[in-house]
């Protein structure tokens, strides 16, 4: 079994448009939901989100691409782009051909179908541009990654809703530890803040008007965002011998189904997967300092995930830290377990723990320490990365510093 | 602006090229337009003129619509809309 390490990070969501500009906002505990702005939003009785802005793709791609690119694809190359920059690795033969891409996705191109509906439903057009298919199909954005950096390996796109991500990195970390591939780039990207995207959404009500507040006793419900994040995955021999800048290491992942309900989370389910990553990472639960927590802010998520760490960590659950960067950047759905890992890079590399904010009143059924409202200096040396999914698919990863 | 320069124009956009460097004799392949380039190309066509050309990109040479030049794509055009006219 190889050593898996992360020798690059990038990511575009309404926090930032980088990686230091995302962990500047999480120190400071910034909010980057807001009133979300695109046409028709004055018929959603949902006003607001994390939307990524001052973001123009004219200029950053050509016109040739702007056709291709859904705002979805646009986000991950975005955050390909400083991932693979940061790692220094350029892909050229054995090491192209045997590294690949796997992204997560919950809904692909969803601005593209939004936009062709209405042309063809609302405007009455009975034609649409070519390139709708190639545009909106959930593996586009882990094609284009590919040709755009010559990755020939082993390349997919997951898709478990609000796992997608922390599903495709653990894929990403299995192949690379197994030695099937030297480096593999892995993450996701959420772009459904449209009008059709956030209608969906509204029909399951379980979404907050006015903020999310995770693990406070009086949260409302989640708030979506938008954007990506994206790594390289790199053998830890291989990285080592170029000189790499090595961000932390992933040391294990386990992933559960809980085989029971399409939207109520089950505990057990969580639960099997957070025991089960600490038992793929072989460690011991106290050696654990820090969960990126699920924490959609919805009441059964937040209490649900609670008692899930309370039955796996017993007494050390109270000693840990806990936190939903969700309360900042919103709920990036099958994009948002690539942006939460870079909460817990900050957190084993800086020494620095973002917080949940927005937290208001405490709640007995979350009695965990949630990081409220102020991020804190704390010394980490592993930190796992929640992720339980609609459809009850469950991904946790397990980080180390290095 | 002619149907013809109209056309020219949009092939010319598709291949990144001045309308003037767009010659009646000039193939696809000389443009540098591929078969993405081309049934975008016809996408612009048909949107620009409102006609349906009946081009199916699996077997370009049964398709009832000459693309062998820009010349035969012109007048293959302008059959359509004198038919839609019509």
């Amino acid at each position: 079994m190889k050593r898996v390490v992360i020798t690059g990070a990038g990511t575009i969501n309404s926090l930032g448009h980088s990686v230091p500009e995302t962990l500047e906002a999480m120190r400071e505990g910034r909010c980057g939901i807001g009133p979300l702005d695109f046409q028709d939003v004055e018929r959603l009785s949902i006003k607001i989100g994390g939307q990524v802005r001052g973001f123009e793709a004219e200029g950053r791609f050509n016109r040739q691409q702007m056709v291709l690119y859904d705002r979805f694809t646009q986000f991950t190359l975005i955050a390909a782009k400083e991932a693979i920059e940061q790692s220094g690795l350029e892909f050229v033969g054995d090491l192209a051909a045997r590294s690949g891409v796997i992204l997560g996705t919950a809904g692909g191109g969803v601005s593209t179908w939004d936009a062709n509906y209405r042309s063809v439903y609302e405007d009455g057009k009975n034609r649409v541009h070519p390139f709708v298919v190639p545009k909106l199909m959930n593996n586009a954005a882990a094609s284009h990654v590919s040709m755009e950096y010559n990755l020939k390996g082993p390349s997919f796109t997951v898709s478990t809703a609000c796992a997608s991500s922390n599903h495709a990195m653990s894929q990403a970390f299995q192949m690379v530890r197994s030695g099937m591939s030297p480096a593999m780039v892995t993450g996701g990207s959420e772009s459904m803040l449209c009008f059709g995207g956030v209608k969906a959404w509204e029909g399951l009500r379980v979404m907050s008007k006015d903020a999310c507040r995770p693990f406070s006793a009086n949260r409302n419900g989640m708030v979506q965002g938008e954007g990506a994040g994206v790594f390289v995955f790199e053998e830890y021999e291989h990285a080592k011998a170029r000189g790499a800048e090595i961000l932390c290491e992933i040391i294990g992942s386990a992933m559960s189904s809980d085989a029971s309900d399409i939207v109520m989370p089950s505990k057990q389910g969580a639960a099997r997967a957070i025991s089960g990553a600490l038992k793929d990472a072989n460690i011991n639960p106290a050696e654990v300092g820090y969960i990126n927590a699920h924490g959609t802010g919805t009441a059964a998520n937040d209490k649900t995930e609670c008692a899930a760490v309370a039955d796996v960590f017993g007494p050390h659950a109270d000693n840990l830290m806990i936190s939903s960067t969700k309360s900042m950047h919103g709920h990036m759905i099958g994009g948002t377990g690539g942006v939460e890992l870079l909460a817990c890079i900050m957190a084993l590399r800086d020494g620095v723990i973002a917080p949940t904010i927005g937290y208001e009143e405490p709640d007995p059924e979350c009695a965990l320490d949630v990081v409220p409202n102020e991020a804190r200096d704390a010394n980490v040396n592993v930190a796992l990365s929640n992720a339980f999914a609609f459809g009850g698919l469950n991904a946790v990863l397990a980080l180390r510093a290095v | 602006m002619s149907i013809q320069d109209q056309v020219i124009e949009i092939i010319a956009e598709q291949a990144v090229l001045e309308p003037s460097d767009v010659k009646l004799d000039s193939t696809l392949e000389d443009l540098g337009i591929d078969s993405l380039g081309l049934v975008e190309s016809i996408f612009a066509i048909e949107e620009a003129f409102d006609i349906s050309v009946p081009f199916n990109a699996n077997e370009p040479e049964q398709s009832d619509f000459d693309i062998s030049n820009v010349a035969a794509i012109i007048a293959g055009i302008e059959k359509l809309i004198a038919e839609k006219q019509a």
